[in-house]
């Protein structure tokens, strides 16, 4: 895949009918029960599972999937079931850490932009053009190598990659509420710009600035997954589910295929949950961009 | 149109310019010793005075800004440096590395637009029918599918279940010679698995520009001549719907580069990416700094070209506006 998981096909898909908008609300229910299921396992699987993931038991290695083990057993005998689930509990972790930074980045961005204008607006988007020119996966790449070992590096190196898109679209945003009759109400009131800025700009960008944060979670997720896949992200110990798949790599040579299988489902799955949950939020707040996710 | 590459390479200079002082901000700014990297191991037993010496020869008591001009003005003259990972001047590194990653983006490259192309017209053709619905949802899930996880799944059913593709590497271990026989047979999976991973997107943007042509009125009025539904969705569909996605190829480079960065390093295959990895686990610094302008170098080529190819397949769009 690539480095745009959910934001690459275009929106606007024709409509074709009913039995399109039943097929629609129930991909919306599918979308709503995994994102659901996935918090509910990420939350709750550490403190009422009382099953150590780290428990090494060699008599049981590399079993493959059965009862006892849906996903199998890695080479140290883990339950990959347990390891996926909390695999998936740091990636989201970091995944939802270096989204939010990322957000709040964007957003202040892209405000400081669209409502100051002129030659601010240029510079800030001049430096969102630099950055974009940079691949992100590389530039990600360039500030672990220098900042490593640790979790805050990869966090950074994630989020300092990906608050150009929610830049543009705050900037854009904000752009377009300035021309709107209720700020011309404000300023002739005599608010000052910092009122109107936190009182009307703000409230009014949130929605499009959460809906960009949500679906940066899953972008983030691949992200930090690639990064310790290639060695260079998370440590080790931490069992990110890029960390599986690259620990698994000696058993998948030895031609054991589910130690790699699943934490890569583990990776897809929560992504096209949240982008299905993303799509149906924004037709809500945005009625006339309809949902990339229409199949 | 020479005058809009023209200018539009005179912005990309500023971005080059500061992207490099970036990198050296960042290097400057990070807790790495490039001291220690240089000399490996054989610091921990060097004495100071020995140290500073190596400090004072490799320029790094100087202020990082004096050091990024140094390194601009050396990098205009073609001297990039010194890999301390690979042990060989940077520029040599690239220069050998570069003519096998360009052969791999390219042929995934084409792979991609030729069969996203196809699936996605035969997408569009019937918006909602179960093959639009299976192309679609296949397209949306490799999309979510991280590209070295399906090289690893690729590499076990192709090299070692079925045994009919190598592993990895650009020859057989046992041979001698790069012969473009073995070339070509260790290329196919990589190259596969670099295409799929870009065949999404380009699917899914051929449906939706094929879809949308579909319904406007020059595809009317052909249906209405009575025109062949081939002759329809080939000659009039699918040239107004390719248009916009040829203009897009460009920007995919960011994309490819990464997509390389990952499959190159599952299959061991010598190239410029792999060799960003190298640099990267052993904080090679003028080799990373090196890297990271040649991509981005490259990610501004790739925006050239894509306004380049706009202009010249849309009669609308005059240079002079651009």
């Amino acid at each position: 895949m690539t480095c745009e998981p959910t934001t690459t096909a275009d929106p606007g898909w024709r409509s074709y009918g009913a039995s399109r908008r039943s097929t629609r609300a129930v991909r919306v229910r599918v979308s709503v029960a995994l994102v659901a299921a996935i918090v509910l396992a990420v939350l709750l699987v550490p403190p009422l599972v009382h099953l150590d993931q780290q428990a090494v038991d060699l008599s049981s290695k590399l079993l493959p999937p059965s009862w006892s083990h849906p996903f199998g057993t890695d080479d140290l005998g883990r339950d990959l079931l347990l390891r996926c689930v909390y695999g998936m509990r740091v990636s989201l972790l970091v995944g939802v850490a270096a989204a939010l930074t990322a957000t709040v980045i964007g957003t202040a961005v892209g405000g400081i932009a669209g409502a100051l204008g002129g030659w601010a607006d240029r510079g800030l988007m001049r430096v969102v053009d630099t950055f974009s020119s940079v691949p992100h996966l590389l530039l990600g790449i360039f500030i672990v190598a220098m900042f490593r070992p640790g979790v805050w590096p990869v966090v950074v190196s994630v989020a300092l990659t990906h608050w150009l898109s929610t830049a543009r679209i705050v900037r854009a945003e904000v752009l377009s509420l300035r021309a709107r009759p209720y700020i011309d109400a404000a300023v002739s009131g005599g608010a000052s710009r910092w009122r109107v800025a936190v009182r009307h700009l703000l409230p009014a960008v949130l929605p499009q600035a959460a809906l960009a944060a949500v679906l940066m979670v899953p972008h983030a997720m691949w992200h930090e997954s690639a990064l310790s896949f290639l060695g260079l992200g998370l440590p080790t110990h931490m069992a990110s589910l890029g960390n599986l798949i690259q620990g698994a790599r000696g058993s998948l040579l030895a031609g054991q295929w589910w130690p790699t299988l699943f934490p890569g489902l583990f990776i897809i799955i929560p992504t096209l949950a949240i982008a299905g949950l993303a799509g149906a939020w924004r037709e809500r707040i945005n009625p006339r961009r309809r949902s990339e996710l229409m199949l | 149109m020479a005058r809009l590459a023209g200018r539009r390479l005179l912005f990309a200079v500023p971005i080059l310019l500061v992207v490099t002082f970036g990198v050296f901000a960042i290097a400057a700014a990070s807790p790495f010793d490039p001291v220690k990297a240089y000399a490996g191991t054989a610091a921990l037993g060097a004495d100071a005075e020995t140290l500073e010496r190596l400090r004072e020869n490799l320029g790094v008591d100087q202020p990082f800004i004096s050091r990024w001009w140094h390194w601009l003005t050396a990098a205009l003259t073609g001297d990039l440096g010194q890999s301390s990972v690979l042990r060989q001047p940077v520029a040599d590194v690239i220069g050998e590395r570069l003519v096998w990653s360009s052969l791999l983006c390219a042929v995934a490259f084409v792979v991609a637009v030729l069969a996203g192309t196809v699936l996605g017209v035969l997408a569009a053709r019937r918006p909602g029918s179960a093959l639009d619905r299976m192309i679609t949802s296949v397209a949306y899930s490799l999309e979510a599918a991280p590209v070295f996880w399906l090289a690893l799944l690729a590499v076990w059913l192709f090299a070692l279940q079925l045994g009919v593709l190598p592993a990895g590497g650009l020859t057989d271990t046992a041979s001698e010679q790069v012969t473009a026989h073995q070339v070509a047979g260790h290329l196919v999976l990589p190259a596969g698995v670099l295409a799929v991973s870009q065949l999404p997107w380009f699917t899914l943007y051929v449906r939706q520009g094929v879809g949308d042509a579909l319904t406007e009125d020059p595809v009317r009025g052909a249906r209405a001549r009575g025109l062949s539904e081939r002759t329809v969705l080939l000659g009039h569909a699918l040239r107004s719907g390719l248009l916009p996605v040829l203009t897009l190829v460009g920007s995919r480079v960011p994309e490819l580069i990464t997509g390389a960065l990952l499959v190159e390093s599952v299959f061991s295959w010598p190239g410029i990416a792999a060799a960003t990895v190298e640099a990267a686990t052993a904080v090679d610094f003028p080799l990373l700094a090196a890297l990271t302008t040649l991509a981005t170098a490259a990610v501004l080529i790739g925006n050239l070209l894509a306004d380049l190819l706009y202009g010249l397949f849309d009669p609308r769009v005059k240079f002079s506006d651009m």
